[in-house]
């Protein structure tokens, strides 16, 4: 039987579109006993770094209309503990699309670390997240200047082998599809778009920011019309597939990330008001498609 | 943890801007004390996580202190309205430690966390003493409550207007009750006085931060500890006092 749901990434096969955004989803084994994993197209797994790293003070979150700021800042057990705890424990019960997502401060420390990565082979598909706005001197600084952005690319890529790499994307710049075409260039086999944006609240009554760090990376269903707004543009661009990311929380919005150009689809900040939604999503499809007309989702990619 | 929706049966004041909500629903994955539960409040788009007070097999409460805008609209709610909550969440206290006589630790809304440790203690047969701390009298909460469970309770009020007046650490120096273990929930300002007092004693507390999830994937509320970074949601709230760094 053919399974309508089911979606190719680069020749890695997911049962699924759906994802659980890194950050969102810890390392996928603190919700092995809440439900099957097997339901989740891919897990995406927190961002590590090569060395260990607390991340920044708390509070590390505040609440927005319509969304929320996290200012975690890469808090990980270094992609040592990545490779040889982590992933394994998750592949026992998962048998799914996993994929690590890897941060640095320099070229050299993405380089090292994605070698890494790319020598587990528990480890399907490669995320190099050059948007992370929590850090200082790394992360963000990658993703927004084109150069940078396929300099790392083309490290990355140099050491992963045979391994796809995705670049995820930040949304802090001001002309995304400029640097999609350098990471393309640069050799990346596939695209994640978007990361949080950068924002900020004020405690008024402390008049103090309210996350420790000032500012943080705003995600939430808010969001969403612009993170499709830039996949559609993204994916309309290039030619390597994208992960579409941004405020999804629905069954409905995986579909209009799809018709916007998104191969696969990646939940992130709605996990924490609700930890069931990626199942829910995954649940929810087969009707939503059936009263769409869609017989399979991978016919829809890229459609509007 | 489970995510279910419950039915308020009951959701009143009990103190100064202090209200008490009784869910009707899904009580299985609530298994201990000083466990928490998150809960769905419309308009607003990260949940409350606040601790559950007491529950049985058919409903459970808990009790919040109105400080925002989403404990405002909690206070607004109606009975027979529907809301959906996490439960099972956190690890809550560890009755089973090994103590004759416990001594409870509370301030303000701490109180609310402890009631079910207390109840199970004092099934299991041990001697517990009781300190709820407040500013005044009227924040007080729970005290019928707790006398009711057959517990030795003193009140403490910060201004005299009920019970021994000053801070909880004063009234357990001039009662010098005896125990050989504790445990604390309140303002950490009087979790660390009392851990700093109770330095020579194994006890436990419950650490407070603001959440993402609430259930440990998001790393949004992570405190340092002798053992190294842990999430207060997943890893805690409850901590063994030796692990703290304040």
């Amino acid at each position: 039987m053919v399974n309508r749901l089911s979606v190719e990434l680069c020749g890695v096969k997911l049962a699924n579109p759906v994802v659980p955004a890194s950050g969102t989803f810890g390392f996928g084994i603190e919700m092995a006993g809440e439900y099957d994993l097997n339901v989740l197209g891919g897990i995406s797994l927190k961002g590590s770094t090569l060395e260990p790293r607390y991340g920044n003070e708390c509070p590390r979150i505040a609440e927005c209309p319509g969304g929320m700021i996290n200012a975690v800042g890469l808090q990980n057990p270094g992609v040592d503990v990545l490779v040889a705890d982590k992933v394994p424990a998750l592949r026992k019960v998962y048998g799914g699309c996993i994929i690590a997502n890897i941060s640095g401060f320099s070229v050299d420390e993405y380089v090292q670390s994605c070698a890494k990565a790319a020598a587990c082979p528990d480890i399907d598909i490669i995320e190099v997240n050059i948007s992370c706005p929590n850090v200082h001197g790394g992360g963000m600084a990658f993703g927004t200047s084109a150069q940078a952005a396929a300099e790392v690319t083309s490290a990355v890529k140099a050491v992963c082998g045979a391994k796809p790499v995705f670049i995820k994307l930040s949304p802090n710049v001001s002309n995304i599809v400029e640097i999609a075409l350098a990471c393309e260039k640069a050799g990346a086999d596939g695209l994640t778009l978007i990361n949080t944006v950068l924002g900020m609240r004020i405690d008024i009554e402390r008049r103090k920011p309210v996350v420790a760090n000032t500012y943080g990376g705003f995600s939430g269903s808010a969001i969403f019309p612009l993170a499709l707004r830039m996949v559609h543009q993204v994916a309309h661009a290039v030619k390597i597939p994208v992960m579409g990311c941004g405020g999804v929380s629905s069954a409905r919005d995986v579909v209009e990330m799809m018709m916007a150009g998104a191969t696969a689809v990646q939940v992130g900040a709605e996990n924490l008001r609700n930890p069931m939604v990626c199942k829910e999503i995954v649940e929810e499809l087969p009707a939503l498609m059936d009263k769409l007309k869609i017989n399979c989702l991978n016919e829809i990619i890229a459609t509007v | 943890m489970k995510k279910a929706d419950y039915i308020i049966e009951s959701n009143r004041r009990i103190a100064d801007g202090v209200y008490r909500m009784t869910l009707v629903g899904d009580t299985s994955a609530i298994l201990r004390g000083g466990q928490f539960a998150d809960v769905a409040v419309n308009g607003f788009y990260l949940r409350r996580p606040l601790a559950v007070t007491e529950w049985d097999s058919e409903k459970f409460s808990i009790i919040y202190k109105v400080i925002g805008r989403g404990t405002e609209v909690m206070a607004a709610m109606q009975p027979g309205a529907g809301v959906n909550v996490l439960t099972g969440l956190g690890n809550g206290f560890d009755a089973s430690a090994p103590a004759s006589k416990a001594l409870v630790v509370c301030g303000g809304i701490g109180a609310s966390p402890c009631f079910s440790l207390v109840k199970e203690l004092l099934a299991k047969g041990r001697q517990v003493k009781v300190y709820l701390g407040f500013n005044t009298a009227a924040d007080v909460i729970l005290q019928a409550e707790y006398e009711a469970l057959g517990a030795d309770v003193t009140v403490v009020t910060m201004d005299g207007s009920a019970g021994f007046k000053g801070l909880v650490t004063d009234a357990i120096k001039a009662q010098n009750p005896q125990f050989d273990y504790f445990y604390s929930c309140g303002p950490k300002v009087m979790m660390k006085a009392v851990c700093d007092m109770l330095a020579d004693c194994p006890g436990e507390v419950s650490l407070e931060e603001r959440m993402g999830c609430g259930c440990g994937i998001c790393y949004g509320c992570t405190c340092h500890t002798k053992s190294g970074a842990k999430r207060v949601c997943a890893d805690g709230p409850v901590f063994k006092k030796e692990e703290v760094i304040w």
